[in-house]
């Protein structure tokens, strides 16, 4: 308790620590933010809700480590990670998702569950369970006497995400695709009627998912460190982002995201670092209890 | 009709003899069994220690066997993975020693697996060699068939303090006026590391400004290090295995951290001169040991001798350094060898009683067990990076350089 109050006093006697724990948390968020869009995708148009984001997320990352470790530029690694989990997504799709769409929520949660520890041990048995990164050679930004550093690298990281996440919106908005697939989260049914392979939405969704999943992964791997167990942290966030921004609400996702990394920040400085993601965890709490009075004052039914 | 029966008994004792010389010239098997992590997050070191296990066993195979009486004996081991699951070793172990019959166990990796597996050898009275458990947590519960080759966790940083204690007094200062600051993971392990940097602080009177507790999916601890650029603490601690180090070194350099004296654990596993190359400059490291101590023994050699020889048998490792958690592994059979010997026999009590007495001196250190089961004869290891090379500077009898202090 003690240690909490002096982490609450030192806020105020240096103002400036806001400001650094506010910006390390909005590039964190970033990147939460763009694994969320990915599962808020295949939720909204398959009701999917897929365990294994966070995983998806890991394994881009690996892509682009093992590649930059055979000597290849590791800003390559982004757009190569988007294409080799696309394929990824797209055999995964074919083989498993495709049979427990139509099924009820569990089975869909227990086999993605079962997709999440696959990843991570077939992870492991590839690369070794030691933590990997990629550092960049690029200098530090320095602002107020060097409280507040901004490595070069994660800037670079942000604006990636940043490009890609307005690449996904404008494709959706515009594109022949992405009209098919906001046809489709719609309504499935008529989206056949009018002649829309379902089907192969279905297929693209979830390989582009795993796309902008591998793409974060891989400016992960450049910014913070990755261990193939570390999935779960990410889906975690993934799911409290979405829950609390709603599904096809881009801006509240991205917000949400930005929000939940300064959040964290927070309750890493007031609390102590272990306590970062209980803060997540806990804010799922709250946002589900919200939902709940709310929905519980709207009732309505459905089916 | 009658001499019959004599003379099957004639002819029995006949090949007895026969077949009793010819297993003289040739050793025979004792069978070890180790439930060990092949496959989960302790894969990559769970490798380690059964490789160091393989190298040990080739070695005294080499070496013409361990001698047990007048006969001769070469070691077998039985793995079973345990998937990084305790309660999996835990099951692995009941059928090691119920299935295999296995008389005599080598350790799993990790603390953690360890404090599975030593109820169960306790209970079937199982002598266990064990290299790569190091939390103080399994020596206080009177076990009575377990031993430990390496040092208990407690020691890994608590020398850095002492350290940081002479330096104050060199410069002048009274140690009391250290500042402490901790950031270690909540497990087994690391806890121990915090206790003992904490008792050692006590005894010096320092005082303690950050003691915080990483989690276990750590990638990012720039909040912790925000407030050591706040409090300005003399004395950093960090432990959280590899990723740990990994994130402490990138993002001290990220956030120009300067503290005069920063110790850390898992620097090798975690590769920080490879990745992150000048930021890694001046930390100190703990390690069990060194290639370049200068301990010896009649089968391995000297220190250097067994990393040359290891990476001789293992050209995976040519490369690299050869991590202690391989080194400590070798020297678990040794002591086994070593007991056996002087046992004269394969009694399992006699040869516990005969592992309880060793008084040893390795390539890897002394070794003589506590009442407890731990190793009391071979002090922990500090090495500072300068300009990317491990050198040794704690403690100061084997230390082959000078402290670079403070860190810029």
């Amino acid at each position: 308790m003690e240690q909490v109050l002096g982490n609450i006093s030192l806020l105020f006697e240096f103002p400036v620590v806001n400001l650094k724990i506010i910006v390390d948390g909005v590039m964190v968020g970033a990147l939460f933010a763009l694994a969320a869009y990915g599962l808020a995708l295949v939720w909204g148009v398959m009701n999917v809700k897929n365990l294994a984001q966070g995983d998806f997320v890991i394994a881009g990352g690996y892509v682009s480590w093992w590649l930059a470790g055979k000597g290849m530029p590791p800003l390559f690694g982004v757009p190569i990670a988007f294409i080799v989990l696309w394929g990824i997504g797209w055999v995964i799709y074919k083989l498993v998702i495709t049979r427990v769409i139509e099924r009820d929520l569990f089975t869909s949660l227990l086999a993605t569950f079962g997709l999440a520890i696959m990843i991570a041990q077939i992870l492991n048995l590839l690369f070794g369970s030691d933590t990997q990164s990629i550092q960049l050679e690029y200098d530090t930004l320095y602002f107020f006497d060097g409280f507040v550093d901004i490595p070069i690298a994660k800037l670079l990281g942000v604006l990636m995400a940043a490009v890609l996440a307005t690449c996904v919106v404008i494709f959706m908005k515009t594109s022949r695709m992405g009209q098919a697939i906001r046809a489709t989260a719609q309504d499935a049914r008529a989206a056949r009627v009018l002649g829309i392979d379902t089907e192969k939405v279905y297929a693209f969704t979830f390989s582009l998912n795993a796309a902008i999943c591998g793409a974060a992964g891989a400016i992960i791997v450049m910014v913070w460190v990755i261990q193939p167990f570390y999935g779960i942290a990410y889906s975690i966030r993934a799911f409290v982002i979405v829950t609390a921004a709603g599904l096809g609400n881009l801006p509240g996702v991205i917000s949400a995201g930005l929000g939940i990394g300064a959040l964290e920040q927070y309750g890493a400085h007031i609390f102590g670092i272990g306590y970062q993601q209980a803060v997540a965890v806990l804010l799922l709490l709250l946002v589900l209890l919200v939902r709940l009075i709310q929905q519980r004052r709207m009732r309505q039914s459905l089916q | 009709m009658k001499s019959l029966p004599a003379l099957a008994v004639c002819l029995t004792g006949a090949f007895l003899t026969i077949s009793q010389a010819a297993s003289a010239m040739e050793c025979e098997e004792i069978t070890l069994g180790s439930a060990i992590s092949l496959t989960g997050k302790y894969a990559t070191n769970g490798v380690h220690a059964k490789n160091g296990y393989e190298f040990a066993i080739q070695k005294i195979k080499d070496a013409g066997g361990a001698k047990v009486g007048d006969k001769c004996y070469n070691f077998k081991v039985i793995y079973y993975d345990d998937e990084s699951k305790g309660d999996r070793a835990a099951t692995l172990t009941e059928r090691l020693v119920n299935q295999d019959n296995v008389q005599y166990m080598l350790g799993p990796y990790s603390s953690g697996m360890t404090k599975a597996i030593a109820p169960v050898t306790e209970k079937y009275q199982i002598p266990m060699v064990e290299a790569e458990g190091a939390s103080r947590s399994l020596f206080n519960k009177g076990y009575r068939y377990l031993f430990a080759v390496l040092s208990t966790s407690e020691q890994y940083l608590a020398s850095a303090v002492t350290l940081a204690a002479e330096m104050a007094e060199k410069s002048g200062k009274d140690p009391s006026s250290v500042k402490v600051a901790i950031a270690v993971e909540n497990d087994p392990f690391s806890l121990d590391i915090r206790a003992g940097v904490l008792e050692d602080a006590g005894k010096f009177g320092m005082q303690t400004v950050i003691d915080e507790k990483l989690p276990r999916d750590l990638s990012d601890m720039s909040a912790i290090l925000t407030k050591v650029k706040l409090l300005k603490p003399d004395l950093l601690i960090v432990s959280g295995h590899s990723k740990g180090a990994a994130t402490a070194v990138r993002q001290i350099g990220e956030q120009k951290i300067s503290v005069p004296m920063i110790a850390v654990t898992h620097c090798e596993a975690a590769d920080v001169v490879g990745n992150f190359g000048d930021s890694a400059n001046d930390i100190l490291c703990s390690t069990q040991w060194a290639e370049t101590l200068s301990y010896e023994d009649p089968l391995f050699g000297s220190a250097a001798n067994y990393e040359k020889e290891f990476k001789m048998a293992f050209p995976e490792y040519a490369d690299k350094t050869v991590p202690y958690q391989i080194a400590q592994a070798s020297a678990a059979v040794y002591v086994f060898k070593d007991a056996f010997e002087r046992a004269g026999s394969l009694d399992k009590e006699a040869v516990r009683d005969a592992i309880a007495a060793t008084d040893l001196m390795t390539f890897y250190g002394g070794i003589k067990f506590s009442e407890a089961g731990n190793n009391i004869a071979k002090p922990m290891v500090l090495r500072q990076i300068q300009d990317g090379q491990y050198n040794v500077v704690a403690p100061s009898e084997f230390a082959s350089h000078k402290l670079n202090w403070p860190r810029n």
